[in-house]
């Protein structure tokens, strides 16, 4: 029971896929806008990754190792579809909002990350909670930038005014404050862990998830060889 | 004609991939240690993104829509980028060594760059023509090839500096690099619409 319980909170905080693998940067960038659109971006991922992580556990030993990963993109690009489609019918303003980002969830690498690396070689509950765990780690980092750039940037929080005496800063809306902000909660945690939490795991071939098929290329490249 | 510059000017300068759609970030911080390596990757991107469009735009117009099956869009377009990449790695390495030695290590890593998935998806969502299509995927591409590669040459001078503060070094200072890339590129703002007036 303890390990289950590890299994599901690894993700949530001593390994959250944004902050601390640094993992699905450009949904964390693109959506964090406003605090609900990055809990709307967060929960289609709960649902896609804990379905996905399900289905390809089941199907592990049905599906030959040589095309592993197009078998997962297809499972995961199938519940891509479902979410999209039942946010348009059910929730067309996050849809709408969150737009292009929606179909690209297939392609983020949280996901395709967690099949790869945990999914495929454990047991449908142990992947369950893992999927769960992730997601909400997702969700939580997601909703955080989205709070802080939507209080400084608008002066609203989940889309309610907050006092009128602060002149919101547009600039924490666009492009360049989403890359600051997530700056500033990356530096906040390595300096709150003294450097430990981050350490290695800097973006970069360790945490790809793609490794497995590159073989660790763009790491041999980098390194001039 | 003016209409397919004005589009390959936004998608370069303004709507830039990188810097203000947030589309392709993980390869723009992953592989921008060296400028060798930055170009390669942006020039494979480029390249991708032509042919992927090249691609789904028919499949879209004349398969998925006929038949009403629209809604299989995402499912279709990253299996046929996943498979296109995989041939064009195979024909290349086989016909064209030279391109290969140059762009083929970078092949792999494309199939899940959400920049091309996204490229394809915007421009059916955008109801670009076929040859609109492909120039903006072209666009894109070289858009992303130069954020890459300005990003190389400001990183190559980062890595070697000892002033950075020890919790910003690594990806804090890397990340409030590009956000201020990110902003002089936001100064292109109003460049498009001065071209032809």
């Amino acid at each position: 029971m303890k390990d289950k319980m590890t299994i599901f909170t690894k993700g949530i905080i001593k390994e959250n896929p944004v902050l601390v693998l640094l993992l699905g940067m450009c949904p964390t960038l693109a959506v964090t806008t406003s605090a609900i659109n990055g809990l709307g971006m967060g929960l289609s991922v709960i649902v896609v990754l804990t379905c996905s992580n399900i289905v390809i556990s089941l199907l592990k030993k049905a599906i030959p190792g040589k095309v592993r990963v197009p078998g997962y993109i297809v499972v995961i690009a199938g519940f891509v579809t479902v979410v999209q489609l039942l946010l348009k019918a059910y929730l067309p303003e996050l849809d709408e909002s969150l737009g292009l980002f929606i179909p690209l969830i297939v392609v983020n690498c949280i996901i395709l990350g967690r099949a790869e690396m945990f999914a495929s070689k454990n047991p449908i509950v142990d992947s369950m909670l893992d999927g769960l765990g992730m997601g909400i780690g997702f969700t939580m980092a997601l909703g955080l930038i989205g709070l802080i750039r939507e209080f400084f940037g608008a002066g609203t929080a989940f889309g309610i005014q907050l006092g009128t005496e602060i002149t919101p800063m547009g600039i924490f809306m666009l492009a360049p404050g989403g890359f600051f902000v997530l700056a500033m909660i990356i530096a906040l945690i390595n300096w709150l862990s003294k450097g430990r939490a981050i350490k290695k795991k800097e973006i970069g071939c360790d945490v790809c998830p793609m490794i497995g098929t590159c073989s660790g290329i763009c790491e041999k490249e980098e390194a001039g060889a | 004609m003016e209409q397919i510059i004005i589009i390959m000017m936004s998608v370069i300068l303004v709507d830039n991939f990188v810097l203000s759609q947030f589309l392709g970030v993980c390869p723009f911080l992953g592989v921008s240690k060296k400028l060798d390596s930055a170009r390669g990757m942006g020039m494979a991107v480029t390249f991708v993104m032509t042919l992927a469009t090249a691609a789904t735009w028919p499949i879209q117009n004349f398969l998925l829509e006929p038949y009403g099956i629209g809604y299989l869009q995402t499912l279709v377009f990253i299996l046929v980028i996943a498979s296109l990449v995989q041939l064009v790695e195979v024909v290349l390495k086989k016909h064209v060594p030279t391109l290969y030695k140059s762009l083929g290590i970078f092949l792999p890593l494309i199939t899940t760059n959400c920049a091309v998935l996204a490229v394809t998806i915007m421009n059916i969502d955008e109801g670009y023509t076929y040859a609109q299509a492909i120039f903006n995927a072209l666009g894109a591409g070289l858009g992303f090839l130069l954020a890459m590669v300005l990003f190389a040459g400001l990183r190559q001078k980062l890595e070697d500096s000892k002033m950075v503060p020890a919790p910003f070094r690594g990806i804090p200072i890397t990340l409030i690099t590009a956000s201020i890339l990110s902003l002089s590129f936001m100064g292109f703002g109003g460049i498009v619409d001065g071209i032809f007036a």
